[in-house]
């Protein structure tokens, strides 16, 4: 136990004093949040310009006056003819010319470069409700009555049974459980792919047989994984604290989203579109989920951890032998992962149940149905065998590669066959 | 008294009878050749003393009792032949790491990694890495981390591999200091002027059996071909009689070879006889290279691989 420890020991401190550790944990979330913060500029900054718009009304559809909004500055022309004006609009100081035509449904607008289509939508909006408006009133209806009869509503879901009823979104817990369900996909790669490399270092430098003649090889074995794991947790803890800290920040550097944000969610008014899915995420039991996440992390990269140093220590020299013997292990998680993006979507599917048992599968696949509430859509009966089949399929797994390890790592010269693994982890 | 006694130790692989019915006691402050072709059966023999593999069979004790590799490897100290060590790792915290792999304390191998450093001349190494060093630097750390935790049984598996004659007599010196402190030191290589040089007793394996198993001394009484090399004057002048055969000769030298029956006084005596000078009486032993090659040749030189059933 103490020589796991110290195996233990040396592996975390050797992967975390490493600069790349420190350059990954540092700007991959920044990268997150400077990518999440473009968006959001990039979505709140559209058509930013301010555009000086001549009008000429042949048609007389707004009779003079139109509201200048979203940076667009409206002047009316009457005393000159299109053919002229379009001449010299642009040395007047405006940036385009629109011209409505006396049956006001064929418009044109003239510029010296393309609109862009926020602003081509707006001013199209500007006229559509010109003609609504002026229709209306032709028709004899009074457009604030109309207004007052137009529906626009959401559905406020409540997720329970009995009496007990919690608000619910399901866009909200689609979007967690398919964040959480890549999140893991990537992690298990990553650090399985890192024990598998670090098995494959000690069997090429030669390093195994001299440890093996103080350790027994499950316990080096066993030392590294857990090792990396810790590296793993360390880092999704610092990515966690980071982003937990950045998202503070995304108000002082975007205040009208901030604003945008506030106004929508003020009492009294119904939610609509991202505050709605914002709303979502209240109601949803975030320590369940951590819980949940770390538990399913763990046990998934305890699994494949194992897995992939079994073919590390078959694995003799070069790295493409490596791929061709990973394939197999590759191929499952690919899997959980396309069943994670149809149960992030139907999380009640036969497919999505059976995903979340299986234990290659489950770590991916129960993440993306957790969020949508555990009790109701996940029964509790289901978490409970998922988690025990996957620490029954881990032990399983450690003690094969336990078994692979033991003859792969001081094998040298020849690659290992499945078949060789085979018989490796089941004779003798 | 044994350090170590192998009884009957045999590990079949399914294709291999890799060490078949092997015998022997490692006596305590002895060093201990362990010799052999390539592919003879050497290294898993060694990796079964070692606690790296379980035998099919036979028994290995270890100081008297029976060997429990989990409790005796904080007692052995194992070099492989195939020995490397983590690349990007300091070394001074890389001895200290296997120092404590072998059960002693932080502190207990900060302390003998520094004294060996010292004795080793190493001291200014501690923050370099391994891929720093030169290959020859490589192997004087190895074997530092070997016997730093002061093993009653070193295995050295081709010390001297890739080591210039300085360092080999540094470490060469530090085997006999080993032995002198009473630790029993099993050596494994294919140099067999080495092995006459350090070794008190060997064996030789040859298809995972052992062929040979003496001292130095009397494994070459025992091959001997009561050839002798005589200084004359005249040495091209004498004819074959019946005392001895004449294998080789030059101006001044002459080797023979004697006749069943006779004795190197009868020889001695034909010469006086015959009133030759002589300058020089030896009795030529064979090498233990000869007697390698002797024993192991004829023999395929790799092994066929052939069907076990277990």
């Amino acid at each position: 136990m103490n020589k796991i420890w110290i195996i233990l020991k040396r592996e975390y401190k050797t992967r975390v004093a490493k600069r790349s550790f420190l350059l990954m944990t540092i700007l991959i979330p920044l990268l997150i949040f400077g990518f999440y913060a473009g968006i959001i500029a990039v979505a709140i900054s559209g058509g930013n310009e301010i555009q000086n718009i001549a009008v000429i009304d042949k048609g007389s559809l707004f009779n003079g006056k139109i509201e200048n909004k979203d940076n667009m500055n409206f002047t009316f022309i009457t005393d000159e003819p299109v053919s002229s004006f379009l001449q010299k609009y642009h040395q007047q100081g405006y940036t385009s010319l629109l011209y409505i035509s006396p049956s006001y449904t064929e418009d044109t607008i003239y510029s010296e470069t393309q609109l862009g289509p926020v602003t081509k939508g707006r001013i199209e909006k500007v006229i559509n409700n010109a003609i609504e408006n002026k229709r209306m009133v032709d028709a004899h209806i009074d457009p604030t009555k109309l207004e007052s009869i137009k529906s626009d509503i959401t559905i406020t879901a409540q997720v329970g049974k009995g009496n007990e009823f919690k608000k619910g979104s399901s866009d909200a817990s689609s979007a967690v459980g398919y964040a959480s369900g890549i999140l893991i996909y990537i992690t298990m790669f990553i650090y399985g792919m890192m024990v598998m490399r670090g098995v494959m270092e000690e069997k090429i430098n030669r390093i195994a047989e001299v440890i093996v003649s103080s350790v027994k090889p499950f316990q080096l074995m066993v030392g590294k994984i857990i090792g990396i794991g810790a590296v793993g947790l360390t880092q999704f803890i610092i990515w966690v604290v980071l982003m937990f800290i950045l998202q503070f920040f995304i108000p002082v550097f975007f205040p009208s989203m901030a604003h945008s944000m506030a106004s929508a969610q003020a009492p009294g008014q119904q939610p609509g579109g991202l505050a709605a899915f914002l709303e979502g995420f209240k109601y949803m039991n975030f320590g369940l989920i951590v819980f949940a996440f770390i538990f399913y992390f763990l046990g998934g990269f305890l699994l494949y951890a194992s897995l992939f140093a079994a073919v590390g220590s078959a694995v003799s020299e070069d790295q493409q032998e490596a791929q061709q013997l990973t394939l197999p292990i590759t191929m499952p998680i690919v899997l959980a992962f396309v069943i994670m993006t149809r149960a992030a979507a139907e999380p009640e599917s036969g497919l999505a149940v059976f995903g979340s048992l299986f234990p290659l599968t489950s770590p991916i696949v129960m993440m993306a149905r957790i969020p949508y509430g555990i009790g109701t859509t996940v029964p509790w009966w289901q978490l409970g065998l998922s988690m025990l089949l996957l620490v029954l399929g881990f032990l399983f797994t450690a003690w094969l590669a336990g078994k692979i390890y033991r003859t792969g790592i001081l094998m040298y010269g020849k690659k290992a066959s499945w078949k060789e693994m085979w018989k490796w982890a089941f004779r003798s | 008294m044994s350090i170590l006694e192998v009884r009957n130790l045999k590990k079949y692989f399914a294709t291999q009878k890799a060490v078949d019915d092997i015998s022997f006691n490692l006596e305590k402050g002895s060093i201990f050749g362990l010799l052999g072709p390539n592919g003879a059966g050497k290294t898993t023999l060694i990796r079964m003393i070692t606690g790296i593999f379980y035998p099919d069979d036979g028994e290995i004790s270890f100081d008297g009792k029976k060997f429990d590799p989990v409790n005796d490897v904080v007692n052995i100290g194992y070099m492989p032949e195939e020995r490397g060590l983590y690349k990007k790792m300091k070394i001074g915290d890389q001895a200290v790491y296997l120092a404590q792999l072998k059960g002693l304390s932080q502190q207990e191998a900060m302390e003998k990694v520094k004294q060996w450093f010292v004795k080793f001349e190493m001291q200014s190494w501690w923050n370099k890495k391994i891929e720093d060093l030169s290959k020859g630097m490589g192997q004087k750390l190895q074997f530092v981390t070997t016997v730093l935790h002061e093993p009653k049984m070193i295995i050295l598996d081709e010390p001297f591999s890739g080591l210039d004659p300085v360092n080999s007599n540094l470490i060469k010196d530090e085997i006999f200091n080993l032995a002198q402190k009473g630790a029993s030191i099993i050596f494994s290589t294919h140099r067999m002027e080495q092995v006459e040089e350090i070794c008190d007793h060997i064996i030789l394996v040859n298809k995972g059996k052992k062929i040979l198993d003496g001292s130095v001394s009397g494994v070459k009484q025992q091959f001997k071909e009561n050839l002798f090399s005589i200084g004359l004057n005249h040495a091209n002048t004498v004819s074959s009689p019946d005392i001895f055969e004449i294998i080789g000769k030059d101006n001044h030298n002459l080797i023979i070879k004697i006749r069943d029956g006779y004795k190197s006084n009868d020889v001695l005596q034909y010469f006086i006889q015959k009133n030759i000078e002589i300058s020089s009486f030896n009795e030529k032993l064979p090498s233990l290279n000869d007697i390698f090659i002797k024993l192991v040749e004829g023999t395929s030189l790799s092994r066929q691989f052939q069907n076990i059933n277990t």
